[in-house]
């Protein structure tokens, strides 16, 4: 199969006829763009760089990309779109990926952005990324045989690698800059320059960081606004005052706590989005210890899963705010997802029985057995998770004792001393299940001490097999069965329970514009953006 | 002469007491944050939502997290007689940078707070105690009594809720408009507007305290010898309370406002993580969620060296206000 893309305006417009493209223009229905102005930008935590060449935080990938920019972005249904690279061709064995690079590009700095930058930029990520070291495992060599042509040749094919490449996720740096220093602590992270829309202006720890307009961006028109103020601003409450007062313009990722939302959505002058979701789709689920003397038992297992229903949980804890989902991949990959419902319908009679035959019958208090539950701590929900699983489970005769830590406190307990039987948890999918899913499950990623890793100490060669497989098929139909089938033996044996994909919603001030153009919303240059004056 | 001779002495003690002090804080603190579960690797890994045993083997060097223990402490030590505080793992910046550019703001909202507090407090407590057992009294110390036991994040969240939200009066977050580019008058006023709102929110539980004080410390006063007299010698009623009751009902209010200072340091945890102020109370926080010790140390080292500080400053303030205190 030969994949050639080119960004023609037929092939760009079928995924987002509404949207307004390279170069300013406007589509019809809305309003012409207004120059100038400054944008606030709430962020809930502060990164540690401002370059996510080295790190996935979230913190970081939310500021990098209006500095560095990627090869490529991505529509909502994750297709690529030109961006530093204007052509790209993948060849029919998927081991030669080649890119045309977009002329005259430069850095902030001056220096004209080249085919040694990308070549650079991709070894580092290989060599530091905590994801890019798997995207791009099978990179052999980054040939340049010319300033804007980069050939990428792989050992392997790798199916996932050309949704990679967005800015955020894999970041073009400065060759110049960072040649011969250590990346990680390279003084670029806390004043970077890139090829980006905004240039860095002002990092405040505990405050804030200024992106200023770049007036020399490769697209003429572009950035529109003068300034992006990105505030740091910890407490919920306090990002719910902003947008309710208007110091704050937007906030991602569902920036208030989820009580308030009926609230805030009463208010005229705000506006909920959920355009820009589409890169990482996280999907939230119960995931047991496989060594635990309770859940190390399939029928145990079964009988949990007997008991849990998605749709009240959703509808009590998330307020609805999300997609129910009995798969390890979320319903928004839908190339990959699996909508058949769990093999274990909402049965507490099953369950009951499954339980006495797995031996744990209820005894004179008429409880079966007792375990606590921990939840991560990231989001607001987990301890809400577990609680309605306490109610749910009592009634099979199952105590549930809720635990809380913090984050540290929780990755040391479920992956350094797996001192725990069942746990609330998240995994982000990502772009695809071999970057955001095949870790869970691998029996090769079982580590210790290695957050989000395998940590249910699942083992199945079949299920080994075919995540192997799929990394390296280079025929999308057989890569899909292969996933399929997969999730189809994870809901039949349950190492963990998945429950819904949270729906995440940006909040913003009416007066903000084409915020989030591409699939990574938000998180990508924001070179569009623009306000009413 | 007597002064200078005084001075030198607070000086001296204080001097000999540091050292000790310091160390002692920073040994037990350090070996209190080594119980914590989990370290700065950790955080960084479940913040980034990826990892693999490379990345985590490389965050533990780059930190120093692969040493034993006691060489990490011997390296901090080490550090520290040299003036360094280390590199914070966290925040990508040096722990001194990001000490040094927190603490302003925290020295002023505490120094803000605390003066609300005295203020407020000696006014309510003088009020009260010059009409005890009458309805301004009565009245006060229900006031006073509801500033005791309303918790500071509390009267935060209120004045939020009021002054922020329902009347858009006062900014709710941070300490400045970022971005704007003010100067003069309406940079002052910007600053000032940022900070009534936290300043009171500390403030409150401390006015209770104060006005309390001030009131009973006054009433014993009153029935003193030497208020008689100036009673009899005919002067001012208002003077008198003034000049020679309240002066000295000032002593213990501030030997207890010396010691508040810890107190406050603590309380701009909550307060500076509510209203975004960027001060050091919000940094310990973080570095104690990020398991970021050589942060948390720094901000434990400045805090017991500003507490240090107050003292000394208190030892002097009471020997202005009673000269004969401290003679012996």
């Amino acid at each position: 199969m030969t994949a050639k893309f080119r960004p023609t305006r037929r092939a760009t417009m079928a995924g987002l006829s509404a949207l307004a493209l390279g170069g300013g223009r406007a589509s019809a229905q809305t309003p012409a763009p207004k120059k100038g102005g400054t944008l606030t930008f709430l962020q809930n935590s502060e990164p540690n760089t401002l370059m996510s060449g080295t790190t996935t935080a979230t913190s970081a990938l939310t500021n990098s990309g209006k500095v560095a920019e990627g090869l490529l972005e991505y529509d909502y249904d994750i297709k690529p779109r030109a961006a530093l690279a204007t052509e790209w061709s993948i060849s029919p064995d998927g081991k030669t990926y080649t890119f045309k690079l977009r002329p005259n590009v430069k850095f902030h700095d001056g220096k004209p952005f080249t085919s040694a930058d990308v070549a650079y930029s991709i070894q580092m990520l290989k060599a530091v990324h905590p994801r890019g070291r798997n995207t791009f495992a099978n990179v052999t060599e980054v040939k340049t045989p010319d300033p804007l042509t980069a050939v990428i040749e792989l050992s392997k094919p790798a199916p996932f690698l050309i949704k990679a490449l967005a800015a955020a996720e894999s970041p073009m740096v400065p060759k110049h800059i960072y040649d011969g220093t250590d990346p990680v602590t390279n003084p670029n992270g806390n004043a970077p320059i890139g090829t980006g829309p905004y240039k860095f202006k002002q990092w405040v720890r505990g405050s804030h960081v200024i992106f200023e307009r770049n007036p020399d961006y490769w697209q003429p028109d572009l950035p529109r606004i003068d300034q992006m103020v990105c505030k740091f601003v910890p407490d919920p409450g306090a990002r719910s005052v902003a947008f309710e007062n208007g110091s704050g313009d937007i906030g991602y990722r569902t920036p208030v706590a989820l009580a308030d939302l009926d609230r805030l959505k009463k208010l005229p002058h705000l506006v909920f989005e959920t355009d820009g979701t589409s890169y990482s789709y996280n999907v939230s689920l119960l995931q047991f210890n496989l060594d635990s003397q309770y859940f190390k038992n399939l029928k145990v297992r079964q009988a949990i899963a007997h008991c849990v229903d998605r749709a009240a949980l959703l509808k009590v804890v998330m307020y609805g705010y999300g997609v129910v989902c009995s798969t390890p991949i979320a319903p928004g990959l839908k190339e990959f997802h699996d909508p058949s419902p769990s093999p274990y319908g909402l049965d507490f009679k099953k369950a009951e029985q499954l339980l006495d035959e797995a031996g744990f019958k209820r005894g004179a208090d008429k409880i079966r057995f007792k375990f606590p539950m921990d939840y991560n701590p990231l989001g607001d929900e987990g301890r809400k998770v577990c609680e309605f699983m306490r109610a749910t489970l009592s009634r099979v005769g199952i105590t549930v004792e809720v635990r809380s830590q913090d984050l540290p406190a929780f990755a040391k307990r479920i992956y350094t001393d797996r001192d725990f039987d069942c746990t609330y948890n998240g995994h982000s999918n990502l772009f695809d299940p071999t970057v955001g899913v095949q870790r869970v499950y691998w029996s090769k990623n079982f580590k210790k001490g290695v957050p989000f890793s395998n940590g249910s100490n699942y083992n199945n060669p079949k299920v080994d097999a075919l995540l192997e497989g799929a990394s390296v098929e280079n025929d999308p139909v057989k890569r899909k069965q292969m996933f399929i089938d997969f999730q189809k033996i994870i809901m039949e044996e349950v190492p963990d329970i998945s429950l819904f994909s949270p729906l995440y919603l940006t909040i913003k001030n009416k007066r903000v514009h084409d915020d989030s153009m591409t699939a990574d919303g938000v998180e990508s240059n924001m070179a569009q953006v623009w306000l009413d004056s | 002469m007597r002064m200078g001779r005084r001075i030198a002495t607070t000086l001296k003690r204080a001097a000999i007491h540091a050292g000790p002090t310091v160390l002692g804080i920073v040994v037990l603190d350090f070996f209190f944050l080594q119980l914590m579960p989990g370290d700065a690797a950790d955080v960084m890994a479940t913040e980034a939502g990826s990892a693999s045993e490379e990345t985590m083997a490389a965050l533990r060097h780059q930190f120093g997290l692969d040493q034993p223990v006691l060489t990490q402490l011997m390296n901090f030590l080490n550090h520290l007689a040299h003036l360094d505080l280390g590199f914070s793992p966290r925040f990508n910046t040096s722990v001194l940078d990001l000490i040094l550019e927190r603490l302003p703001g925290t020295l002023l909202l505490m120094v803000t707070a605390l003066g609300f507090a005295l203020l407020i407090g000696i006014v309510l407590g003088s009020v009260m105690a010059a009409w005890a057992g009458k309805w301004p009294d009565r009245l006060l110390s229900i006031v006073v009594l509801l500033l005791y036991s309303m918790p500071g994040f509390w009267v935060g969240l209120m004045a939020i809720v009021l002054f922020s939200v329902k009347l858009n009066w006062l900014p709710n977050d941070g300490s400045e408009t970022i971005g704007a580019h003010l100067t003069g008058f309406s940079f002052i006023a910007d600053r000032l507007s940022h900070l009534v709102l936290p300043a009171l929110a500390l403030a409150s539980f401390f006015v209770a305290v104060y006005a309390r004080l001030v009131r009973t410390s006054m009433l014993e006063v009153q029935r003193q010898d030497f208020m008689r007299t100036a009673h009899a010698k005919g002067l001012n009623p208002f003077l008198v309370q003034l000049r020679h009751a309240l002066r000295n009902a000032l002593i213990p209010v501030t030997t207890v406002a010396g010691m508040h200072l810890g107190n406050l340091l603590g309380g701009a945890v909550v307060v500076e993580t509510l209203f975004g102020w960027p001060g050091m109370g919000r940094l310990a926080l973080e570095a104690v969620l990020a398991r970021d010790f050589s942060v948390l140390l720094g901000v434990l080292l400045l805090s017991s060296l500003l507490v240090i500080v107050a003292n000394v400053a208190i030892d002097l303030l009471h020997a202005w206000l009673d000269p004969r205190i401290g003679e012996a």
